[in-house]
């Protein structure tokens, strides 16, 4: 079955150059090797998933055994005011999150990008810093941060931490995509009489619009999955979800979790069809 | 007020630098500063920081340290050469953290080599199906694989339904292994996607036209060319591992631990912050190092790929 794919998958010969002398046997072995891991890697990422979203619907309580279909799970999901009010919390605090960390992380982009000041290695390296501090780490730091300086924990504290590790990947998707930027189409507005201002409205801001648009999406997503920064800066009454989740696992087998589960995989399905739509428009 | 912005150049790098500065700063460069100094401070009665200052934490960690050496065979060959309760931690998690990277890497590569030579439509649908994973929230990911894993999971009902024995795998340490696998494969597969995508193949015909055999065109064409998505990879692999928490809980249960657990106990279960810190601190500068050198090894610019 697998080689039957091999010929589906790559075609004939799909985009691999045929191989002038005797030497197609071997790499078609080695092609039925890559096949193989393929398909058993796709099959370890998806089973668990797919297997999740199967069990949602089965009204046993515990155990794997399938009893019947319901949709009782679900419906407890949406009745109960302690899940939608995480839930809300969670897209309240995206939201606010991923506009603050565009905003600052595209400016600090554009100033890195295009001026020459002192100190800028520093921050350059500055910037990759919370890319490999360990997000325990950085909750704890904040955590701590937060005590010392008697901000009490809760809606702000959740906002101001997501900002600050959301930001850094903001900005370096904004830096590649200046980086790739043509400025001699700002040259020509400002030659044509636009101003500063004007320029930066009318040509750069549209033209950077698909980076800050996938940079947004990208900065949302990390703060909606967010479950080790958030455990550490939540307060009472600001759970978000995956806080929510967690305590829920931790008690125990619920399989309301399962439900949510799905639709937090539905969302993501949704995000990703999103943000290839946005990349495959920008390319055109 | 934008008149003055105009004219003046470096209050213009001012205003743009100024909020991303202040957040960089206050946010994350000052909360390890003061993580930093407390750790280097006493625990009041309830655990929290206190003064004096003392080095008492760092000596907590190394105090038991003993030099022991020993050979046993449980679990493999096992050569050990100082005993210590930290030491012992902190090596699980570096060395665990370790081969799940090495695991997850030799499973990426060939899926994203695979992925990276398929047809322009099939290599965006491969792609989709790696985004998917990638985008989906790491703790319903785990929790999904911790599901299928449990005593009466699926996998268990179906061994049992097929009369065969039911596999004992969760809580233990190749359980955290595996979520580790699980867990970071996305997040190596698509940074090595993103190299290979890019790469040459008519590079390797040149190394082979011109005598190297298909290891040595592997080794010397094509692994300088796709070290920037390699490092990127490991790296986003390797550091999460060694700080991991959920996945320690989840699929080991607690069982067996790793420095991140560790850290994160010390600041709800048993409450000793100066003493977190201090751990904290010690992983920081463990995960900073590892990841320069591992930066300086593969040459080249790794700022395209994140």
């Amino acid at each position: 079955m697998a080689s039957d794919s091999t010929i589906i998958l790559l075609g004939e010969r799909g985009e691999i150059k045929p191989k002038p002398r005797g030497e197609t046997r071997r790499f078609s072995l080695g092609r039925f090797a890559l096949v193989t891991i393929t398909l058993f890697t796709f099959a370890f990422l998806y089973v668990p998933i797919a297997v999740l979203i199967v069990f949602s619907f089965n009204s046993a309580r515990t155990g794997a055994t399938w009893q019947s279909f319901t949709l009782q799970w679900y419906e407890r999901v949406f009745s109960n005011a302690r899940i939608l009010e995480s839930a809300a919390n969670s897209l309240i605090v995206a939201v606010l999150s991923t506009l603050g960390a565009v905003v600052i992380g595209t400016l600090m982009a554009m100033a890195m990008e295009r001026y020459r000041f002192r100190g800028k290695g520093v921050w350059d390296g500055l910037l990759y810093l919370p890319v490999i501090v360990p997000e325990i780490v950085m909750g704890i730091s904040l955590l701590i941060f937060f005590a010392a300086v008697n901000i009490s924990r809760g809606l702000l504290t959740l906002v101001i931490s997501h900002i600050a590790f959301c930001m850094p990947f903001v900005y370096l998707t904004m830096r590649a995509r200046l980086a790739d930027f043509d400025r001699s189409v700002e040259e020509a507005a400002q030659d044509l009489g636009a101003n500063e201002w004007v320029t930066f409205r009318r040509i750069t801001l549209p033209l950077l619009m698909p980076g800050i648009i996938s940079s947004a999406l990208l900065a949302f997503t990390l703060s909606l999955d967010d479950f080790v920064i958030s455990f550490f800066v939540t307060g009472v009454g600001s759970q978000t979800l995956p806080v929510y989740i967690w305590g829920q696992i931790r008690r125990g087998i619920t399989p309301e979790i399962n439900a949510i589960s799905a639709l937090m995989l539905v969302l993501s399905i949704f995000l990703v069809i999103a943000a290839q739509f946005i990349q495959r428009r920008q390319r055109t | 007020m934008i008149q003055v912005f105009r004219e003046h150049r470096s209050l213009r790098i001012a205003g743009l630098m100024g909020p991303g500065a202040f957040w960089l700063v206050v946010f994350f460069l000052i909360p390890l500063l003061i993580m930093a100094v407390i750790s280097f401070m006493s625990r009041d009665q309830f655990g929290f920081p206190a003064p004096p200052f003392t080095l008492g934490n760092y000596w907590d960690v190394v105090k038991d340290i003993r030099f022991n050496p020993s050979i046993s065979f449980v679990g493999g060959l096992n050569i050990r050469l100082f005993d210590g309760l930290y030491l012992e931690l902190f090596w699980r998690s570096i060395w665990l953290s370790l081969v799940s990277t090495i695991i997850t890497l030799l499973i990426a590569f060939p899926v994203a080599l695979f992925m990276s030579r398929l047809p322009r439509g099939y290599r965006s649908l491969t792609l989709f199906l790696v985004m998917i994973p990638f985008w989906t929230n790491f703790l319903v990911r785990t929790y999904a694989l911790q599901f299928m894993l449990r005593g009466n999971g699926p996998i268990n009902t179906l061994l049992r339904a097929l009369g065969l024995e039911p596999i004992d795998l969760l809580f233990t340490p190749a359980a955290v292994m595996i979520g580790l696998v699980y867990g970071n494969l996305p997040f190596m597969i698509l940074p090595l996607y993103t190299s290979l995508e890019k790469f040459d193949w008519t590079m390797i015909e040149a190394a082979n036209d011109l005598g190297a055999n298909t290891l040595q065109a592997f080794r010397r064409v094509m692994l300088p060319l796709v070290s920037p998505g390699l490092v990127a990879g490991s790296i986003l692999t390797f550091v999460p591992a060694v700080g991991s928490y959920i996945t320690v809980e989840l699929m080991g249960g607690g069982r067996t631990n790793m420095i991140g657990y560790t850290i994160a106990q010390q600041f709800s279960a048993s409450v000793n912050w100066p003493f977190g810190s201090a751990l904290s601190l010690l992983m920081m500068i463990i995960v900073t190092i590892a990841a320069v050198l591992y930066f300086r090894s593969g040459r080249g610019e790794q700022r395209t790929v994140l």
